[in-house]
């Protein structure tokens, strides 16, 4: 009986894992890159149709995971590389919504299954020890005063759905989706993640990473609440 | 000895050269966000911002930045130049040899040098 059991668990355990690896070969892997390593030339960069996943157990919360890939909403208003999205309009470029493409809708038990999976790959448990977020509050005015004003970050980031920049992925849900360690160590170094990465280094201090994070946060908690 | 250490030069200076992106690429890539496609300043990015990107096709304006202004504006981001924090340091991104073939790139798209 015991060993009926045992069978049993180990034999949904590889099937369970089976599955995550099939859907994740199969409705994954076209567009994300699931073994690494990064994209190491510019052109390796352009052909990205979606985000490296290889990282992606240090990098999401897993319940962000779940719950998104039931009900994908885009994250990066201009796709995933903006060159092959833009077009000239009369004021300037524009977003040419007609190339961007929807992400794949997953079942409530895929995206639990799936999730699962991502979360076990962690191959900069390096980069993400080195950082350390304290528990921490800032006002959304300060936040906005010192992070959009003085960094910059709204030049190529939404930090509210109708304000901001659209060529990096939007700020307001950052907190949702990213564990503060990889958001911490991603600004301080995003070429360390991804080499050829058209976010810039702006050599953030210590302290002010700690307070971008916590302005993050802020701002992840104003978007829930005005859902 | 001497070989070896002739061996790790020569492949060294192959890794990096393997890495040197072309300054068009690397304008596509790095500055059509906030400058533009045709590089006039009217990037996606402008909506919201408070001060406009420069227009590089702005012969005037650019003859009058040298090549070693450009270069640290670049490198450094617009405040090493006293203009502005939304031009940020791409010293993390691209290497010194990279951001001078950059400059060069401006002077085409602007037909122009400086003081002329």
């Amino acid at each position: 009986m015991m060993q009926r059991i045992i069978f049993s668990s180990l034999l949904f355990v590889s099937t369970t894992a089976f599955a995550a690896d099939g859907i994740l070969q199969k409705d994954c892997a076209a567009c994300h890159n699931l073994t690494g390593p990064a994209a190491q030339t510019l052109k390796e960069a352009w052909a990205k149709k979606g985000p490296g996943l290889f990282y992606a157990g240090n990098k999401y919360r897993q319940e962000w995971l779940v719950s998104w890939l039931q009900k994908p909403q885009r994250i990066r208003p201009a796709g995933m590389y903006y060159g092959d999205h833009i077009k000239p309009g009369p004021k300037g470029d524009e977003i040419d919504t007609s190339t961007l493409k929807d992400h794949v809708v997953l079942t409530k038990a895929d995206a639990a299954t799936v999730a699962a999976e991502l979360m076990k790959l962690k191959p900069h448990d390096d980069l993400i020890a080195k950082e350390k977020i304290e528990p921490g509050a800032i006002s959304k005015d300060e936040g906005e005063k010192v992070f959009d004003k003085f960094w910059g970050c709204m030049a190529c980031h939404l930090i509210e759905p109708g304000y901001g920049g659209f060529s990096g992925p939007e700020l307001y849900t950052a907190a949702q989706r990213l564990q503060p360690e990889f958001m911490a160590s991603f600004i301080r170094n995003p070429q360390a993640w991804e080499p050829k990465t058209w976010m810039p280094n702006k050599e953030v201090s210590n302290g002010n990473l700690q307070k971008m994070v916590h302005y993050f946060e802020v701002l992840s908690k104003e978007t829930a609440n005005a859902q | 000895m001497l070989n070896k250490l002739l061996f790790a030069a020569l492949l060294a200076c192959s890794l990096q050269a393997q890495a040197k992106e072309s300054a068009a690429d690397n304008y596509k890539t790095y500055c059509v966000q906030c400058h533009g496609m045709e590089g006039n300043g009217k990037g996606i990015n402008i909506r919201d911002m408070s001060v406009n990107p420069r227009d590089h096709t702005d012969a005037k304006a650019m003859s009058g930045r040298s090549d070693e202004t450009l270069f640290k504006a670049i490198k450094e981001g617009g405040s090493a130049i006293s203009k502005s924090v939304l031009m940020p340091p791409w010293e993390g991104a691209l290497s010194d040899e990279e951001i001078k073939d950059l400059v060069q790139h401006l002077r085409i798209l602007c037909t122009c040098k400086f003081g002329t």
